[in-house]
Order: structure tokens, then C-alpha cells, then sequence
């Protein structure tokens, strides 16, 4: 089991409210992903769930037990931090183990788990090694390791690709995944990277100022941002927005277009524009396309190879029914509706 | 540098390199040198270097005739005991400045500061009285309270640098896996704190052990350390330079070879953590 | 977790110390300060009438507290502008690759741990000595008369003893100030077209900056109070020639006994100590918020 409700939580340094009354419903065994730019309060909300923080006001329900007082140790939740938090003097075996040993475990299952937590983890090579003498990556599993053997309720992983490289982190999103298939407990995973966060989560829980902008699943917040922010923050390359005339003709304040939803010719559309840059990445084309109709260059994305360079003329059509209108707050307006001709 | 330094600059840096480190090193190596010779040897015209009769008995004489142990002796009871006392001290107070800061952590630590600053001869006076009214004066524990006291921001201020540089998100992942705080103390933090706390306490030794206006003003015999020992060498007595060396080596050795291994840690004490 | 339990555990772990140092600070400073205002003399310690600032008056006008104070910046600004210089030369030379690199490193560092009463007797007999000392042997040697160091230069003597003692931390400092600079730096001038000079002046000096601002200042403090070493080899003379602050007052207590004028003295060093103390504590406090 492993379900997590907060109620009206809340969480103030002093006077300076980080998260105001929230509320959300983790489900056992989903993958939740806490997503936003940086200082949107997300760790802190981790860091709350975990028991690190103490919560100004409001409620953390964990299986059904007010859990809003308990020490860490006693939510039977486990984390995985940013640095890995390996224990320097501790060899990789000490440290997955340690955990269980303050459990109070007898050394016979200690044991069995480790190993099999090292086998499935590919660390058995490594086991009697410190910290110190481990790439990354391997770290990273350990610390991984150190959570799976408790078999807690729920993990919590609080940016735990941020320090790897890129190829590294590809791999260990994949292993995560994995991870949360076999093992079908919760997991809580912070992160700014809306990549990570699309690719990896059931639901995703978009953060702004300690403001919930949007929970949804990855492909609902693809196809109906709530807002502009959302529209913004979720997708890449960026959803186009523009104001202005071409947004009137919608009857919104600001319409947004995504780069893979604009068709593209050389020689008719409904804008016109120059290429001002074009990367050329053979499975894709992504242009920047400086046109009237906005002041900044819209960028525009093309299956295959599409032979335009920079200075060359393009027309751009965007597909009708793909179209976000969003109202004078930035609010989606309700089904995408035609332009008036 | 990544680059290949050619091999006759290398050649040439090292003779000059030597050179220097010979120049400055000379006096130490002198007298290492001149405790080996006899008397007369010892201020020959013109100097010998190594072409003498290599002899010990300065040595000798040192350790009987001038009871050289006992000075030996006070010199290790009050900087160990100066040491252990400051650890006692220290220890929490830098805990707890470094793992539950408050906003007043900062000036607590820049006040110690100031204190060391203090010049010794601001207090001497009412500390030599109160030394003679108590009967304090030339007693090892009277000496190793002011030793304590003159060296305790420096212990301080080095163990929260160290303290400072253990990650709280070890101490957090510990209590997610369900340390208590005693455990938390003992497994986690104690193993990682203890590197710190070594050269903190080699430091310290080497501070204690090199102290020489205390030790000089409040001890005559009973209490007297090494420093004060070789002092009594400075009255004129004859030929004296051996024996003199003999005795400056067996006071300088311990410290140069304790001192040669903390060589990192004391630029960090000394500077208290503004270099690293 | 920042709870009102853990914040008084923490006031309870440092009150120990900050309660010893303070009493170790306010008491006898009070004290100090009480008998400078006082008749006070150990030759008639039953009778201390309350003179106000006569002792002061007495001290500062004393012509040896003139000289001191001379003696006492002559030797601090003389050791300073040694170590320093002799120190970022060391510390670039040590920086290069030779063969030994290690050992010269451990020769340069050794005088740092030598005791003050032992450098100085070594240096007043073994070096300086006019007829048995190894400078004066090498003058004779080339021809030249040697000096008598301690009468006819005491105060230069001591300076070089004691620039002798702390040019190891400086050179130490400045070293660890100086390989914290990363080569990318020094990279990126050189493809900027700075030859070696340049590098030095634009690039590794004002990288070494603070280090050298530590350094001045945390020796200053120390050579403030300079004693063993003019206690062991001239004494304060000839005359008051190499009589620094410290040593004045220490000896006004111990030879004279006048715990009044020595009081007053003593503040005085205090005051001294201070404008130093204020800058030092400022550049270690913006230190501690980085």
C-alpha cells in the first residue's frame, strides 16, 4: 500500500508562505512526477511528504494514518536525494544495509536482501567498494539500492538525474521505469526536467510559486494545458505563443501552436516568413522562422529532412484543430474552435 | 599544465629550487648537524660539515645532568592535557553551530574569534595574580587552563569548518532510514567527523606545544615545558653550542614530525577556514 | 528539522565554551583595566591609592614607550614585508615541477614548527654569534668584518629571526591560494595573447589577493606580541633598541613590579590589537557568508 493524501498543507519560512493551502491525492502504485521551474517549491513539497520539514498547517495522510507528525523514519517511505547521500565511510554493501540494520534485522535476511537488491541492480561487482571509488551511474544505483531494500510504502526521488551526464541519465530513466514496473510501488519523483517527467509518469503535478497549475496525466497536459504556463512548460521544442491579430482571429487573447502541428512549404501557407536558423538532425528539421505575424521567431519542426537553409522563404500553416486558445488570464478556453474567415 | 616542461629548465629548477630550500632549512640542519660534534668541534674555525667525529654524547649529557625529562615531560602533559580539555569544549560547541545554525551562529563564532585576539599582555597582569593568590604559579594544571583558553577559538572555529563540510542530506538520509539519534551520532556523523577532529587535535599540539610567553611567565621550574628549558640555555656559559643543539634538536624533533604530516590542516586552522 | 528542542539542545552545547571564553575575556580585561588606574606596585602591594589617568600619562610619556611602539611597527611592518614578498617567491617556485619537489616543500615548511626560544638561541649563537656564528665565518671568510648582530643591530636580528619563523606560513598560504587557481584561467590569458609577466600580475596576483590580505593580517596579530624571541637573545637592549610593546610591559610587571603602569601599558597593546582585530574579523565574517 502506499497512498498519500495532503490536505490543505501549508508551508511557511517566517513570513514567506513557500506553499500555500494544497491539496492532492497520490494513488497506491502510481507514478507520480512533481514538476517546475526551479524555486516552484517542489523539493520542499517532497521534503514535506518525507517528514525533512515540519508542515506549517494542514495534513499529510499516508494509508489512511495522519502521518503529519510522525519522525521520517516512521512513514516507512524511502528517498533518494539529489547527491546520492552515500555514507562516505560505509562500503556499497554497508550502505544498502544500513537502513535494515537500524530496523534491527537479523543478519541472515539482511543479508539475502542486499544481494538480491545488488544483483537486480548490477552492483554485486562493486559491493565491498566505498563510495568514493564509484562512477556516477553507480552511486546512483546504490542509492537506489538503499531504498528498494526496505520495501517502503512509497520512494521519493528528489532530482536524482540532475548530476549525471546526458547519455547516463537516458539509461537511468529507463532502469527507473523498469523499476516502478516490477516493483509497482508508489514513487514520487521531483524534477525540472518536463522531459523526464512526460517519459517516466503517470501523473504529472506541474508547480508554479507552490501553486498546483495542473495534475493530469503526461498526454492530457500535452493535448489541454490548462493555462499558458502549463502550454509553455510542457512539450519540446516550446509551444508558439502569439497575441495579438492573428490571436483575435480565434476570439482569444493568446493562441498556442505547437512546432510539430505547423505544416510547412515552400511555396504556400498562411504565413510567411524567413529561416533564420535551421537544424538539420536527419530523423527531424527544426526551423526558426522569423515572420509579420509575431515578434519573436516561431519555432516549427518537420518529420524527415526538409531542405531549407537560413535567409530562405517559407509559408507556415498551422493545423486548425490543433490550435490552444487561451483567454485574458491565460485560462484555456473551452474546445478549439475555427477562425472566423 | 599539461604541457612538457623541457628537461634542462627542470634541471635548472631544481638546482635553484634546492638551493633556496637548503638556505632557508640551514639553521635546522646546522643544528642537527652540531649536536653530533664535541665542544670544540662545534665552534671550530673554520666550520665543520659532516667531517667530524660523530659523537652522542651531548645527548647523554642533556638527559643526565639537566633533567631533560622532566621539562619533556610538562611539554606533553600540557599540550595533550590543554588538547583533551579544549576537545571537551569544542566538540559541541562546533556541533551545534554547524548542524543547528541560528542566526546569531555567525557572530558567536567571529566573537570567539576576537578573543584570540586579545594580546596576552592585555591580561597577564591580573592572571599572574590571580596565579600567585591561588597558588597556581608554576602548576601544570594552572598552564593547561590558559593553554586551553588561548587555544579554544582555534579548535572551535576548525572543527565547524569540518563539521560544516558533512552533507546534511546524509544526516536527512539517515533518519529516513530510521537512525535514531544517538545511532545518527555514532555511525554516521562520528566516523566522518573523526579525520576533522585528528588534525584539529595535531594542531593544537603543535600550537600548545610551541607556546612561549605563557609558559615563559607563570612557570620557574616545576611546571616548566621545553620552551622555557631551552630559554635557560640563553645565559652565557662557555662552550655550550653542542649541548645547546642537542637540546634544541630533542625539543623541535616530535613537533617537526607531527607538524610535517599536518601540513594542510594548518593552513585551514591558522587561517581559520578563509583558505583552504 | 528546526524545532524548539533541537535549538536549546544546541544553546546548551555551546554555552560551555562561550561562558569560559567569556570569563576568560571580561574578567581579568576588567581587572587589567581597574589596577591602570590604580598606585600599584609589588614593593608596596597593601597601599593602592586610585590615581586616575596618571599611569597612562606616565607610560605614554615615557620616552621607551615611544621607542616600543617605533621598535613594535618597525618589526611587524619589516617581518610583514619579508614573508610576504619571500613567501609569493616561494610559493611560485614551489609551484613548478622539479625533481624533490616534496622535499624541498618540507624544508622550506620546517621553521614554522620550531620553538621561538630555540630559533632564536640557534640563530643568536649558531648564525649570528660575530666569531663562532656561521654568517660571521662566511664573512671572515670573503674577507669582510663580521657584525655583531645583537649590539650593533638588534632589532634587524630579531626581524630576520622572526621573518625566518613565518615565512613558512606565508609561503604555506600562498601556495594552497595559488594551486586553487585553475589552470583554465591561466590557459585562456595565454590563448589572450598575456605572456608570463602579465599572467603573474593580472591573473595569479589578484587571484592570490585574499590570501595575502589573511596573511598580513593573522600575522600582524601574532608579531604584536612577539616576546620569547627578544627574551632569549638582547633582552629589550642595548638600551630599549629592540624593546617591542609586549616585552615593555612584561617587564615593567616582572622587573619594575609596577602592575599600575604595566596595566596601563597593557591596555594600550589591547587598543593596538583591536584596529587590527577589527579588520581581520570583517574580511573573515564576509568570508563566512560566501
Amino acid at each position: 500500500m502506499g497512498q498519500i493524501h495532503l490536505e490543505k498543507v501549508r508551508k511557511a519560512f517566517g513570513d514567506v508562505v513557500i506553499i500555500p493551502d494544497l491539496d492532492l491525492k497520490i494513488e497506491d502504485g502510481e507514478f507520480v512526477v512533481f514538476v517546475g521551474p526551479s524555486g516552484c517549491g517542489k523539493s520542499t513539497l517532497l521534503r514535506l511528504i518525507a517528514g525533512l520539514e515540519d508542515v506549517t498547517d494542514g495534513q499529510i495522510v499516508i494509508d489512511g494514518q495522519d502521518a503529519t507528525e510522525l519522525p521520517p523514519a516512521k512513514r516507512g517511505l524511502a528517498m533518494v536525494f539529489q547527491s546520492y547521500a552515500l555514507y562516505p565511510h560505509m562500503s556499497v554493501r554497508k550502505n544498502i544495509a544500513f537502513p535494515l540494520k537500524m530496523a534491527g534485522m537479523d543478519k541472515a535476511e539482511i543479508d539475502k536482501r542486499v544481494d538480491y537488491a545488488a544483483k537486480t541492480l548490477n552492483l554485486d561487482a562493486y559491493i565491498d567498494r566505498r563510495p568514493a571509488n564509484l562512477s556516477g551511474g553507480q552511486r546512483q544505483r546504490v542509492a537506489i539500492g538503499r531504498a528498494i531494500v526496505r520495501e517502503p510504502k512509497a520512494f521519493l526521488f528528489d532530482e536524482p538525474l540532475s548530476n549525471l551526464d546526458a547519455a547516463l541519465r537516458v539509461g537511468m530513466r529507463l532502469e527507473i521505469s523498469e523499476l516502478h514496473q516490477r516493483l509497482k510501488t508508489t514513487m514520487i519523483y521531483v524534477t525540472h526536467d518536463q522531459v523526464e517527467a512526460m517519459t517516466m509518469a503517470d501523473k504529472i503535478v506541474v508547480l508554479r510559486a507552490g501553486n498546483i497549475e495542473q495534475v493530469g496525466s503526461p498526454l492530457e497536459l500535452y493535448s489541454h494545458p490548462r493555462n499558458t504556463f502549463v502550454a509553455g512548460f510542457i512539450g519540446s521544442p516550446k509551444m508558439n505563443l502569439l497575441g495579438g491579430a492573428e490571436a483575435e482571429k480565434y476570439q482569444a487573447e493568446t493562441i498556442g501552436i505547437r512546432p510539430e502541428h505547423v505544416r510547412l512549404s515552400t511555396t504556400e501557407g498562411s504565413w510567411k516568413g524567413t529561416v533564420k536558423v535551421s537544424e538539420h538532425l536527419g530523423s527531424d528539421t527544426f526551423l526558426h522562422v522569423e515572420s509579420p505575424v509575431h515578434d519573436e521567431p516561431l519555432t516549427v519542426r518537420a518529420d524527415g529532412e526538409f531542405p531549407v537553409h537560413a535567409g530562405d522563404v517559407v509559408y507556415l500553416t498551422p493545423e486548425e484543430d490543433k490550435i490552444h486558445r487561451f483567454d485574458g488570464e491565460g485560462l484555456a478556453m473551452k474546445t478549439n474552435s475555427r477562425a472566423v474567415a | 599544465m599539461a604541457r612538457k616542461v623541457t628537461t634542462g629548465r627542470k634541471i635548472g629548477t631544481t638546482i635553484f629550487a634546492w638551493f633556496v630550500g637548503l638556505v632557508i632549512f640551514f639553521p635546522i640542519l646546522w643544528t642537527f648537524l652540531t649536536s653530533f660534534k664535541t665542544e670544540l668541534q662545534a665552534i671550530s674555525i673554520p666550520p665543520v660539515f659532516v667531517g667530524f667525529d660523530w659523537t652522542l654524547e651531548n645527548y647523554r649529557t642533556i638527559q643526565t645532568q639537566s633533567n631533560y625529562f622532566h621539562f619533556m615531560a610538562n611539554s606533553i602533559y600540557l599540550s595533550l592535557g590543554s588538547t583533551a580539555l579544549g576537545l571537551i569544549f569544542a566538540i559541541p560547541a562546533a556541533w551545534a553551530m554547524a548542524f543547528s545554525p541560528t542566526r546569531r551562529t555567525k557572530d558567536v563564532l567571529l566573537w570567539m574569534l576576537s578573543t584570540k585576539m586579545l594580546p596576552a599582555v592585555g591580561v597577564l597582569i591580573p592572571i599572574y595574580l590571580l596565579f600567585v593568590r591561588f597558588g597556581l604559579l608554576d602548576s601544570r594544571l594552572g598552564l593547561i587552563v590558559v593553554l586551553f583558553l588561548i587555544n579554544l577559538p582555534i579548535l572551535v572555529w576548525m572543527l565547524y569548518t569540518y563539521f560544516k563540510e558533512i552533507p546534511g542530506e546524509i544526516l536527512e538520509a539517515a533518519r529516513m532510514d530510521g537512525a535514531s539519534l544517538s545511532k545518527e551520532i555514532t555511525q554516521v556523523l562520528a566516523p566522518m567527523a573523526v579525520p576533522g577532529i585528528a588534525s584539529t587535535v595535531l594542531l593544537n599540539v603543535i600550537l600548545s606545544w610551541n607556546e612561549a610567553f605563557w609558559t615563559l611567565n607563570l612557570t620557574t621550574s616545576n611546571a616548566a615545558p621545553l620552551t622555557a628549558f631551552i630559554a635557560s640555555f640563553s645565559s652565557p656559559q662557555g662552550n655550550f653550542y653542542a649541548k645547546l643543539s642537542a637540546a634544541s634538536m630533542l625539543a623541535i624533533a616530535p613537533i617537526l614530525i607531527v607538524g610535517w604530516f599536518s601540513q594542510k590542516q594548518l593552513v585551514r586552522g591558522l587561517t581559520f577556514g578563509a583558505v583552504k | 528539522m528546526a524545532t524548539l528542542h533541537t535549538k536549546n539542545a544546541a544553546r546548551a552545547m555551546m554555552a560551555p565554551a562561550v561562558i569560559v571564553l567569556l570569563i576568560w575575556m571580561i574578567v581579568p580585561l576588567a581587572m587589567t583595566l581597574y589596577f591602570s588606574t590604580l598606585n600599584y606596585t609589588l614593593y608596596n602591594p597593601f597601599s593602592t591609592p586610585f590615581v586616575g589617568f596618571e599611569n597612562y600619562s606616565y607610560f605614554l610619556t615615557d620616552p621607551t614607550f615611544l621607542a616600543a611602539l617605533a621598535n613594535t611597527l618597525i618589526l611587524v611592518i619589516g617581518v610583514l614585508a619579508i614573508t610576504v614578498i619571500g613567501g609569493v617567491l616561494i610559493a611560485l617556485l614551489l609551484d613548478q615541477e622539479f625533481y624533490g619537489v616534496n622535499i624541498v616543500r618540507l624544508m622550506v615548511i620546517a621553521p614554522f614548527f620550531v620553538m621561538p626560544t630555540v630559533a632564536a638561541l640557534v640563530w643568536k649563537n649558531m648564525m649570528m654569534n660575530p666569531v663562532y656564528g656561521v654568517i660571521g665565518q662566511m664573512l671572515s671568510a670573503i674577507g669582510l668584518t663580521p657584525i655583531d648582530w645583537m649590539t650593533e643591530v638588534p632589532l634587524l636580528s630579531i626581524v630576520i629571526i622572526v621573518a625566518w619563523q613565518w615565512l613558512p606560513f606565508a609561503t604555506l598560504i600562498l601556495l594552497t591560494a595559488l594551486q586553487s587557481l585553475s589552470s583554465d584561467q591561466k590557459e585562456a590569458a595565454e590563448m589572450d595573447g598575456a605572456g608570463a609577466l602579465s599572467i603573474f600580475w593580472y591573473i595569479t596576483l589578484p587571484h592570490m589577493s585574499r590570501a595575502i590580505t589573511v596573511v598580513i593580517l593573522i600575522q600582524t596579530i601574532f608579531l604584536l606580541s612577539i616576546y620569547a624571541e627578544i627574551l632569549v637573545t638582547t633582552q629589550g637592549g642595548p638600551g630599549a633598541q629592540s624593546t617591542n610593546i609586549t616585552y615593555l610591559v612584561a617587564q615593567q610587571a616582572t622587573s619594575y613590579g609596577d602592575i599600575g603602569a604595566a596595566s596601563a601599558g597593557g591596555i594600550v597593546a589591547v587598543i593596538l590589537a583591536n584596529i587590527v582585530a577589527i579588520f581581520l574579523v570583517r574580511l573573515i565574517g564576509k568570508n563566512l557568508d560566501a
